[in-house]
């Protein structure tokens, strides 16, 4: 009986039960998205590898660092491997086609970075060839380019339109993987440096340095700072999690308002779902009061409440959550060049679950009240 | 038309006093009133707008409490009752009848009856079974299926009357049970209220205005200024 209640009850406006379902719904998705966002945020973070070091300039990563630290940090104990990466900074045509893309050291690159999938033959393919590159899945099927495709791309920092050729297409070892990058020889970038800008030649953004095991990081991050200290350009070493950490950090007040922003849509969500209750339990308080009347108690009563405010909280709430996947997807397809693709995480879904049970519980607390503060005379609305 | 002289008392009031603050003024309804109504009586009780007859049926029927005084209903002491209690109460031992019918308008008319029994304890099946031979008692067997937008008010107050019985309470309160509706409609009700009275054994306590509906009942009372009257010799004699 009280299932038919709380269906047929949230029956009775179909249009307010609607607009509230609706309300419900869109402050979840809002919830689900900006949780998601934060997770892509720190995706960087989630994705990097323990044993990998990066070597930044001391002063700033915008700084670059002479090629020729490489040999000198290839000395440390420590070090299995090197690369090195630099930011190029160029879009396909128009500016709102931006993604990432970096000039990388073509044959320690790929061992270094395992987690991006390459097929032995487009490895070769782009080892051979000083204008390939190697693209991303994800960056493949946005432009719909394929193996063998010309590839322009207008520089900012190095200025000019630089043609490459696709040599190979990557895949991301897991999901949080970045598909949406782009790479190439950064031999070709220092050949035009030298013959355009031969101050800014034989020049790299960062090294990136893989040691034999994790736990001797720490130490290989003070011996490579040591080599390069009192030097025109010192370095900054540190973990590949605490670097990319770096990049969170700068954004860390955005994050913050994210989340203040999440909370605000609960308040909001908790207004909504309230003014929705208080508004059908005052319509039916002299209901409420025959029920009383007839020996039904304050349990019987929250539970009927408060169950039509929580199966309401928790419709809308499968509706958000229902449409957080496909409204991912197209954010994916607007701005997915600044984020890897997330999926929503379980701890965001989680927290929008307990959010909807929490609003759905609070919502229902002042209308009951109301009703069991109410004497069934006053209610039944009539004093002889 | 009076009921068994010897049948024992169901309800008993003794010097109950009730008054209602209005506007920071303490208004009295009730002053030290006493009354008793025999198990299988039919009592009506009659007055003017504001006398306090249906503050005086809430008292009895366990929904307000009294200021001062005892109410004894089946020889419970229903005054000293915890608000648990007293709700446990009402549900086991009184049926109500409200003037404005009070279903429940999103359940069927089968729905509103088989209400009260879900306090009972019995399962869906014999719920059912008691539901359903409530509203043939009432003559709405075929309507159970109706919510009451889909009823007249004849047909609505006939469902509030099985949901009041559909438990078997020994007392009945029915507050105005006829005011809303036309002659003919207030006539079938107060022939089931009659025919509850003399056929099923229950004490039923009816509040009106109607002198008709009050020639129906074995006691008819006047409640005036606080103060209790016999009213029967008043009523209209063409209403007799």
């Amino acid at each position: 009986m009280l299932g038919k209640l709380w269906i047929r009850n949230a029956a009775r406006h179909p249009l307010r039960t609607a607009l509230t379902l609706v309300a419900v719904g869109v402050a979840i998705l809002a919830f689900g998205l900006l949780g998601t966002l934060v997770e892509a945020w720190h995706a960087g973070v989630s994705a990097a590898s323990a044993n990998r070091l990066v070597v930044r300039h001391g002063i700033s990563l915008t700084f670059s660092l002479p090629i020729a630290y490489r040999e000198r940090i290839r000395t440390v104990e420590a070090v299995r491997a090197i690369t090195h990466m630099t930011w190029f900074g160029g879009y396909f045509r128009e500016r709102k086609n931006f993604f990432a893309n970096f000039a990388v050291e073509a044959h320690s690159f790929f061992d270094l970075y395992p987690e991006y999938r390459l097929s032995e033959e487009e490895r070769l393919a782009f080892l051979r060839d000083r204008r390939g590159c190697v693209i991303g899945r994800g960056l493949a099927e946005r432009f719909g380019w394929r193996i063998g495709d010309a590839v322009p791309l207008q520089g900012t920092i190095y200025p000019g339109v630089w043609t490459f050729t696709v040599r190979g297409i990557y895949s991301g070892r897991d999901r949080g993987t970045d598909e949406k990058q782009f790479f190439f020889h950064w031999d070709l970038l220092n050949e035009r440096l030298k013959e355009r800008m031969p101050p800014r030649a034989n020049r790299v953004g960062i090294f990136v340095i893989e040691v034999h095991r994790a736990e001797e990081a720490p130490e290989a991050a003070i011996a490579v700072d040591a080599l390069f200290r009192s030097s025109p350009a010192e370095t900054r070493t540190e973990t590949e999690r605490a670097f990319q950490m770096g990049f969170v950090s700068m954004s860390a007040a955005i994050l913050s308002a994210i989340r203040v922003v999440s909370l605000v849509i609960v308040v909001i969500l908790l207004a909504v779902v309230s003014n929705t209750m208080i508004m059908s339990v005052r319509e039916r308080m002299r209901e409420y009061a025959v029920l009383r009347t007839l020996g039904f108690g304050p349990r019987f009563l929250a539970a009927l409440i408060g169950g039509e405010s929580l199966a309401l909280c928790a419709a809308g709430g499968v509706l958000g959550t229902a449409a957080l996947y496909p409204a991912l997807a197209l954010l994916e397809r607007g701005f997915g060049a600044y984020f890897p693709a997330v999926a929503p995480p379980a701890e965001t879904l989680l927290l929008g679950g307990l959010a909807c049970l929490g609003v759905g519980a609070l919502a229902a607390a002042v209308p009951i009240r109301a009703v069991l503060a109410t004497p069934i005379v006053a209610a039944l609305g009539r004093v002889g | 038309m009076n009921p068994d002289a010897e049948a024992p008392v169901l309800v008993e009031l003794e010097g109950v006093r009730k008054s209602f603050r209005r506007g920071g003024e303490t208004l009295p309804v009730l002053e030290g009133l006493s009354l008793r109504v025999r198990r299988g009586e039919f009592f009506a009780l009659m007055g003017p707008s504001g006398s306090g007859k249906s503050t005086l049926l809430h008292l009895i029927a366990g929904l307000d409490r009294p200021d001062a005084g005892a109410i004894r209903v089946g020889g419970v002491e229903i005054t000293a009752l915890s608000e648990a209690e007293l709700t446990a109460w009402r549900a086991r031992r009184v049926g109500f009848v409200f003037q404005f019918y009070h279903l429940i308008p999103v359940l069927t008319a089968l729905e509103n009856v088989e209400l009260p029994l879900l306090l009972t304890g019995l399962d869906r099946r014999r719920r059912r079974a008691h539901a359903e031979l409530a509203l043939e008692l009432v003559g709405l067997a075929d309507r159970r299926g109706h919510t009451p937008a889909r009823l007249s008010g004849g047909q609505q107050q006939r469902v509030a009357i099985a949901r009041a019985i559909v438990t078997d309470p020994p007392l009945v309160v029915a507050d105005e049970p006829t005011g809303d509706l036309d002659r003919s409609s207030a006539g079938e009700i107060l022939d089931l209220l009659e025919g509850l009275c003399t056929n099923l054994g229950k004490t039923i306590l009816l509040v009106t205005h109607d002198p008709r509906a009050a020639r129906r009942a074995h006691t008819v009372r006047a409640l005036d200024k606080g103060v209790l009257t016999d009213a029967r010799e008043a009523l209209d004699p063409q209403c007799r």
